[in-house]
C-alpha cells in the first residue's frame, strides 16, 4: 500500500502543484525560484568574479542557492535511485516511433531503464555526443543568462507574476526548441 | 535563512523534478512535438496555483523572511532580446532535453553523462559575462 506512494510517478496535476509549493517556499524564504543562476555563480566560486564583476560571488545573497542544488541532486537520489518508479515513461507511441527514426530506441537506449535519458546514445565513448552535450549545454548556460532566467525564472516564477518580458521570454523557448526538434535534430542525431 | 532550509526546499524539488518525469530527455522531446498532455499540464498547474499564490501573498501582504513584501523586479522590456535570448535557450533545451534544474537532478538520478552538459551550460555563461555588452538589451 505504502508502495504505491513513493514508487509510482505522479500524476501531472500533482507534479504542477508540487513545483507550485517550491515557488511558494522560496518565495516565503525571501527569495526568488531560479535555477540557472546556479551557473553564474559556479563561474564566481572558480574564480572568474576577479576578472568580472558580472561573475562576482555574494556569499550572503547567493549561497542558498548551492544549498538547493545541492538538494536537488540528493532530491534526485531519493527519488530515483532509492525510490525508483519501476516503470519507464510512458512515452506516446508516435513519440517512440519517431526516435527509432532518429536512432534511439526506447526505452533500451536509457541504461538504467527510467525514460529519462538516452545514456545509450549519448555514450561517454562517443565524440559525437559529447560535442552534442557541450554545445546543448553551451546554449542553455548562455540563452538563459542573456535571458535572465531559465524554465525556473520564467516559465514559472515570472509568468506567475504576469511578467510580459518572461511570457516573450517563453515564447522564445517555443521557437527554439521547435526549430530543434522539428528541424534540426533529424540532421545532428 | 539557514542553508538546511533551502537544502530541504531543493529535495522536494529533486525529488519533484523526477516524480514529475519532468527532468525526462523523451518528456521534453514529446512535448514539443506535441504528442502528449504531460509537461503541458504540469507547467499549465504550476502557473496558475502559481499566479494565485502570488497574487494571494500581494494582496494579503504577507511578509516573507527578511521582513519583505512579495514582489517582483521586472526587466525592463525588450522584446529583440526576450526572443532572441529565449530562442537560443529553446534551441539547447530541445538538444540536451534538459533545462538547468533537471541537469543537476538526472546527476542525482546516477546519469552522469549530463555532467558534461552542465560543463558547457558553465561554459556558455562564462562566455555571456564575457560578450554581453556587446548584445543588445
Amino acid at each position: 500500500m505504502l508502495d504505491d506512494l513513493i514508487y509510482p510517478s505522479w500524476h501531472w496535476s500533482i507534479s504542477g502543484l508540487a513545483i507550485a509549493f517550491i515557488l511558494f517556499l522560496l518565495t516565503m524564504a525571501g527569495r526568488s525560484f531560479g535555477v540557472s543562476t546556479t551557473f553564474k555563480n559556479i563561474c564566481g566560486l572558480v574564480g572568474a568574479g576577479k576578472k568580472n564583476e558580472f561573475f562576482k560571488f555574494d556569499y550572503k545573497e547567493d549561497s542558498w542557492r548551492l544549498f538547493f542544488i545541492g538538494g536537488a541532486i540528493i532530491g534526485g537520489f531519493i527519488a530515483g535511485v532509492l525510490f525508483p518508479n519501476p516503470f519507464a515513461v510512458s512515452l506516446d507511441s508516435d513519440t517512440i516511433f519517431a526516435l527509432e527514426k532518429l536512432g534511439i530506441a526506447y526505452p533500451t537506449d536509457d541504461s538504467l531503464g527510467h525514460g529519462f535519458f538516452p545514456d545509450e546514445y549519448f555514450r561517454w565513448d562517443s565524440i559525437k555526443a559529447w560535442i552534442i552535450a557541450l554545445a546543448g549545454g553551451f546554449l542553455v548556460g548562455f540563452g538563459s543568462r542573456y535571458a535572465d532566467g531559465c524554465t525556473s525564472g520564467h516559465a514559472i516564477t515570472g509568468l506567475s507574476h504576469f511578467q510580459l518580458p518572461s511570457l516573450l521570454t517563453v515564447i522564445g523557448f517555443f521557437i527554439g526548441g521547435l526549430l530543434m526538434t522539428h528541424f534540426l535534430l533529424p540532421y545532428i542525431l | 535563512m539557514k542553508g538546511i532550509t533551502f537544502l530541504l526546499i531543493g529535495i522536494f524539488f529533486g525529488i519533484t523534478m523526477t516524480k514529475s518525469e519532468a527532468l525526462s530527455w523523451f518528456r521534453i522531446y514529446e512535448m514539443f512535438r506535441f504528442e502528449s498532455f504531460h509537461m503541458y499540464g504540469i507547467i499549465g498547474t504550476a502557473v496558475v496555483i502559481g499566479a494565485i499564490t502570488m497574487t494571494m501573498l500581494k494582496i494579503f501582504k504577507v511578509k516573507v523572511a527578511g521582513g519583505g513584501l512579495v514582489s517582483y523586479t521586472p526587466l525592463p522590456l525588450n522584446i529583440k532580446r526576450h526572443l532572441i535570448s529565449g530562442t537560443i535557450f529553446g534551441l539547447g533545451w530541445a538538444l540536451v532535453g534538459a533545462c538547468p534544474g533537471p541537469m543537476f537532478v538526472l546527476a542525482g538520478n546516477g546519469y552522469f553523462f549530463i555532467l558534461v552538459v552542465i560543463a558547457g551550460a558553465i561554459f556558455g555563461t562564462y562566455t555571456y559575462g564575457m560578450v554581453k555588452d556587446k548584445l543588445p538589451h
